[in-house]
């Protein structure tokens, strides 16, 4: 499960940008194509930041759907999926929404 | 990368080197921290967090914000999850391309034949091509024993339980390789066809191993794998006869995929299409050696 590797990655970003402060939020996008589960990723988070400095933040997550651009025609559609071909035929397509795998920000809470 | 939490109970990630017997445990590197007046400081990779920052630091006015720009409480990071492993990565593929080698990243759905694979074609090219192999496994040096019984340097690299092998691990298991200028490091994946596919190695080629006793829409059902190979090579092409396996239609859904994948037909056990699997090596390798200069 990739998602538990990644979770980590991501509270271990937000801890090294808060120096020291507590997050109270992490806003990450996370494409609808990227592979992975948001859901899987909410169910890692809580354990992994427990102890840490982003133990109880919220997790904003924002899952853009997928967007391409046909390289043969130029056409610009939507896209469940990495396999659907644009209505020319064509397969050479240019991603241009729905692989993200960021983090955005994080909020930290106000220093006491 | 933290790739290893979560297994903080006996099955911890390690390295095997089977030319000498030696198993090191792979340790997390140092937690470095960045302060917002640029102090860093590091401490083990235990998650031992909330721990007083009783240090003093001058405050310096030029310091570097290390691309997180804060907004009253909100800090703008936009930075991808896996940087921190694709530094790692770009630090394995400068360390490849200084040094000429040519290094491959293996992957496949569990007994596809990776193994097997690796194992005739280091008996048919251990003559003319300096072959190296780093491992991948959960757990036993079982696949690590046949590489090199078949006649290469092996080092096993056993992730615990990790499902994918991340930069990190790769450039520990290197470190143990050590594999000389010129010569070509294949990497066995984790028989894994999801997780491996996010995490960059380092390698300058990705290449699937796809049994033809699978579904012909494997391409579909795991398109990241496939979007981010170079190269598929379906093996065991000498079970079809005995099988409903429909090539040309596996062929197209992973054209579908990615429209600029290479394909390649061959049989481990009998030889059938390796010649084809052997070319396209020797090219890659020529390849990787011109990239240093280029």
């Amino acid at each position: 499960m990739h998602e538990l590797a990644l979770t980590c990655a991501i509270v271990e970003s937000a801890e090294d940008a808060a120096s020291g402060r507590r997050v109270i939020r992490v806003t990450l996008e996370i494409g609808r194509l990227s592979g992975v589960m948001t859901e899987a990723i909410r169910f890692c988070f809580d354990e992994v930041a427990r102890g840490t400095g982003v133990e109880g933040a919220v997790l904003d997550i924002r899952e853009p759907d997928g967007r391409a651009r046909c390289r043969g025609c130029g056409a610009e559609f939507a896209t469940p999926d990495l396999y659907t071909a644009c209505r020319c035929g064509g397969l050479d397509l240019e991603r241009l929404q729905g692989l993200e795998l960021t983090i955005n920000s994080i909020e930290l809470a106000e220093a006491a | 990368m933290c790739a290893i939490c979560g297994c903080d109970g006996e099955a911890k990630p390690s390295v095997l080197d089977l030319q000498t017997g030696r198993r090191t445990a792979i340790e997390l590197p140092a937690h470095e921290h960045v302060h917002a007046d640029g102090t860093r400081h590091s401490h083990p990779p235990e998650h031992q967090h909330g721990h007083p920052h009783d240090h003093d630091h001058g405050h310096n006015l030029d310091h570097g914000h290390d691309h997180a720009h804060q907004h009253g409480t909100t800090v703008a990071l936009e930075a991808r999850i896996l940087a921190k492993n694709d530094a790692l990565a770009q630090q394995n593929r400068g360390w490849f391309l200084g040094r000429e080698i040519l290094a491959l990243n293996l992957v496949s759905a569990p007994g596809a034949g990776k193994t097997t694979l690796l194992e005739r074609t280091i008996r048919d090219l251990r003559d003319e091509l300096p072959l190296y192999v780093l491992e991948g496994d959960q757990a036993t040096a079982n696949d690590g024993e046949r590489i090199r019984a078949a006649g290469a340097a092996v080092v096993q690299i056993n992730t615990g339980t990790g499902c994918h092998l991340d930069a990190t691990m790769v450039a520990r298991g290197l470190a143990e390789l050590k594999p000389p200028p010129g010569s070509v490091v294949l990497i066995e994946n984790i028989g894994n066809l999801v997780c491996p596919a996010l995490f960059d190695l380092g390698e300058r080629a990705k290449v699937a191993i796809f049994s033809v006793t699978e579904g012909e829409d494997k391409p579909l059902k795991y398109p990241h794998m496939f979007r981010a190979t170079d190269l598929v090579i379906f093996n065991k092409i000498d079970l079809l006869p005995h099988l409903d396996f429909d090539l040309a239609r596996a062929e197209a859904n992973a054209r579908a995929v990615n429209s600029e994948i290479a394909l390649l037909r061959v049989s481990a056990r009998t030889g059938e299409g390796l010649d084809s699997w052997y070319e396209w090596l020797r090219r890659e390798w020529v390849a990787a050696r011109e990239a240093t200069f280029a």
